[in-house]
């Protein structure tokens, strides 16, 4: 016989002894990585030049630049002092400025180390209450690279983008069909962005009828870029207060109405996950004294092809297509917030938009404006608005159809209630027996063991492969941790998460030391968050080295 | 010297003209890690109840009113390089500005010393 020359046999250890630490820091795929002010010199800095204008000058170099193939051409020349030496005239640089020196592929492992380092929707569910992160579907990003599509650029005639207007054309039908409102502004390039166009629109009708009037009100719990955009248009700002059972006091709400209130701001379903019942009620008071009815619409994703806002007497609500129609969204931005307008605020809607005539899309802009839309309050971006966004979410919506998108509402919501329902007794829910939860599902701190807090459990969480929930919005819930799952989550998906957040929080309830030190796992432990805003450190300095000993 | 307080915990020590005004105890308790105060300027006028400093924890901002109506004689400078003596010392060392009151008779609108701890206990 011939012997095992290799000697592999394979032979299984003792797989439960403790690990060593290793000598990289790294563990296996765990990889440690420095900053990038930490690796290579500054001797390998990697420059991409564009193609030489003296490239295909001389022999055989025809292939490259317009002189191509001139054999008489002379070859680019060394300067007169040698190969070593530059042409800076002295005035090249002595000192290090200070840029990392990588080489390409030095470059492309750092980014790719730290983008393992990522959570993403690719990844896992991503909780994140009132931010709708919901899978981005391969199809939007195969409609948007069509090369019709990636390759327009915004100064382009008109003759030549057609089906690029045509596409911002036919999405703007689908928003105000969705909604039940006759007017459209597409170029908002964000949710705040829209709500100052739905201001803007809102202040001007007000002084068109000679009647600016000075506050904005917004409810205890609406997102904090409500107040903001309100003081940014100039308004004074002031709460609403809300009910026990999380929704806004009309009773508070129609006292304070005069003739100094401008709008009311209004997220429906609001922060709390909470439909406002009231919302015709509301609109009808407001409108009775002379304002104007603004909607958040960040959680449309609950109530798309079920509830149409305009029938709710809505004048303005922009629309997030990076949450409710499946956008990217966090890091793989941009934004896009179209704000939808009523009849009384459509005549001041902002500049650019697209109409259809018989010769095809136009692009109504200030030189074609002319007296039927006079009113307009100007413009809110230099071109047309998030046109990468605009392809992805049109093909979200004919991919879905209108059937579709009901049901992205009725799956949003029925997801959420599994959730709340799922964490009976283990979580307290302030508003749990407000009736169903829309989108999202809100928890307390209550019941926490001594010293535990919401913060705690969403560390727990990372440990367990998540990225934690919203957490201490909205202010009107103490400790809030605030769930949206999406409709995209399969139950499997649900059941997991369901199973992590209840072994976490039964933790926090029963004073787990280690829970205090969460997150173990993640690449960096509990993040000192005081000291980093006091005394934050924004840029790299480079360590002094010690000067050897005499 | 006598130490007045407000429903939204602000103390004031008054003596004489001047009042010292800071965060309570309890403010601070319910705040957490103070990173950053803003102090009025030397010369303010403020009137009663005005925005008159802010206060920012890691996660939120907050506003401190103004007790009385007054005129700012001097903001805590000690504040912006150590905004954690609102933490460790609430009631002494982190107060945020002395002002001139213009209107002693507004004091009597505050609580005392045991009419605050009355008060925060029922929160």
């Amino acid at each position: 016989m011939s012997i095992n020359q290799s000697g592999w046999k394979p032979a299984i250890g003792d797989t439960q002894a403790p690990a060593a630490a290793t000598y990289t820091g790294n563990r296996a795929l765990m990889l440690e990585e420095a900053l990038i002010f930490e690796i290579g010199d500054t001797r390998t800095t990697g420059v991409d030049f564009s193609p030489s204008p003296l490239q295909g000058r001389g022999p055989g170099r025809g292939e490259v630049g317009a002189s191509a193939g001139d054999e008489n051409a002379p070859l680019p020349t060394l300067s007169p002092e040698g190969e070593r030496a530059n042409r800076l005239g002295g005035l090249e640089r002595t000192a290090s400025f200070g840029l990392p020196g990588l080489s390409e592929p030095e470059t492309v492992r750092h980014y790719t180390r730290l983008s393992r380092q990522n959570y993403a929707i690719d990844l896992g569910l991503f909780p994140l209450g009132s931010c709708t992160m919901k899978h981005n579907p391969r199809l939007n990003e195969k409609v948007a690279r069509m090369p019709g599509f990636a390759d327009l650029h915004p100064l382009q005639t008109m003759d030549t983008v057609q089906g690029a207007l045509g596409v911002i054309h036919e999405l703007a039908h689908w928003l105000k069909t969705l909604t039940g409102m006759p007017a459209v502004a597409m170029s908002p390039k964000a949710g705040a962005h829209g709500e100052l166009c739905g201001l803007l629109a809102i202040r001007s009708a007000l002084e068109a009828r000679g009647d600016a009037r000075s506050v904005i009100l917004v409810p205890e719990s609406a997102h904090g870029t409500n107040p903001a955009t309100a003081a940014f248009c100039g308004y004074g700002v002031e709460n609403i207060p809300a009910t026990a059972e999380g929704r806004v006091d009309l009773a508070a709400l129609t006292a304070r109405l005069g003739p100094d209130v401008a709008a009311v701001m209004i997220t429906n379903p609001n922060t709390c996950g909470l439909f406002e019942r009231d919302m015709k009620a509301i609109s009808d008071v407001v409108h009775a004294a002379g304002a104007l009815v603004y909607c958040d619409g960040a959680n449309f994703n609950a109530i798309v092809g079920r509830v149409r806002p305009g029938d709710l007497g809505i004048d303005a609500m922009h629309i997030n297509l990076h949450k409710t129609f499946s956008t990217p969204h966090g890091g793989g931005g941009p934004g896009s917030g179209p704000v939808v307008f009523s009849a009384a605020l459509a005549p001041f809607a902002p500049l650019p938009f697209v109409e259809k005539t018989d010769a095809g899309y136009v692009l109504v802009e200030e030189e074609t404006a002319g007296e039927h839309h006079a009113q307009n309050f100007g413009r809110m971006t230099a071109f047309h608005g998030q046109m990468g966004m605009f392809t992805r979410a049109l093909a979200y919506i004919m991919s879905h159809g209108a059937d579709g998108l009901r049901q992205v509402a009725e799956d949003a919501v029925l997801n959420a209630n599994y959730i709340l329902r799922s964490l009976d007794g283990v979580l307290d829910a302030p508003f749990g027996a407000s009736g169903p939860c829309m989108h999202e599902a809100l928890f307390a701190d209550d019941g926490l063991a001594e010293g535990f807090s919401t913060l705690d459990i969403a560390k727990g969480l990372i440990d367990e492969g998540y990225h934690p929930m919203t957490v201490y919005f909205p202010l009107v819930v103490h400790g809030a941790m605030l769930v949206e799952p999406t409709e995209t989550e399969s139950k499997a998906a649900l059941d997991q998460f369901i199973g992590a957040l209840r072994s976490v929080a039964e933790r926090a309830k029963a004073g787990d030391a280690a829970l205090k030190s969460a997150p173990h796992f993640a690449p960096r432990r509990r993040l000192d968050e005081t000291l980093a805003a006091r005394k934050p450190v924004l840029v790299w300095k480079e360590p002094v080295v010690a000067e050897a000993a005499e | 010297m006598s130490r007045y307080f407000t429903e939204d915990h602000e103390w004031i020590d008054v003596d004489g003209e001047v009042g010292t005004v800071g965060i309570t105890e309890y403010a601070q308790e319910q705040l957490g890690d103070i990173v950053f105060v803003e102090v009025p300027e030397e010369g303010k006028e403020l009137a009663k109840g005005d925005d008159a400093a802010v206060v920012e924890s890691v996660k939120a901002a907050s506003d401190i009113y103004a007790p009385v109506s007054g005129t700012v004689l001097e903001g805590n400078s000690d504040l912006a390089d150590e905004p954690a003596l609102v933490n460790t010392s609430p009631e002494e060392d982190g107060w945020f500005f002395k002002l001139t009151l213009s209107d002693a008779e507004e004091l009597e609108g505050l609580m005392d010393e045991s009419a605050y701890q009355a008060f925060v206990s029922k929160l």
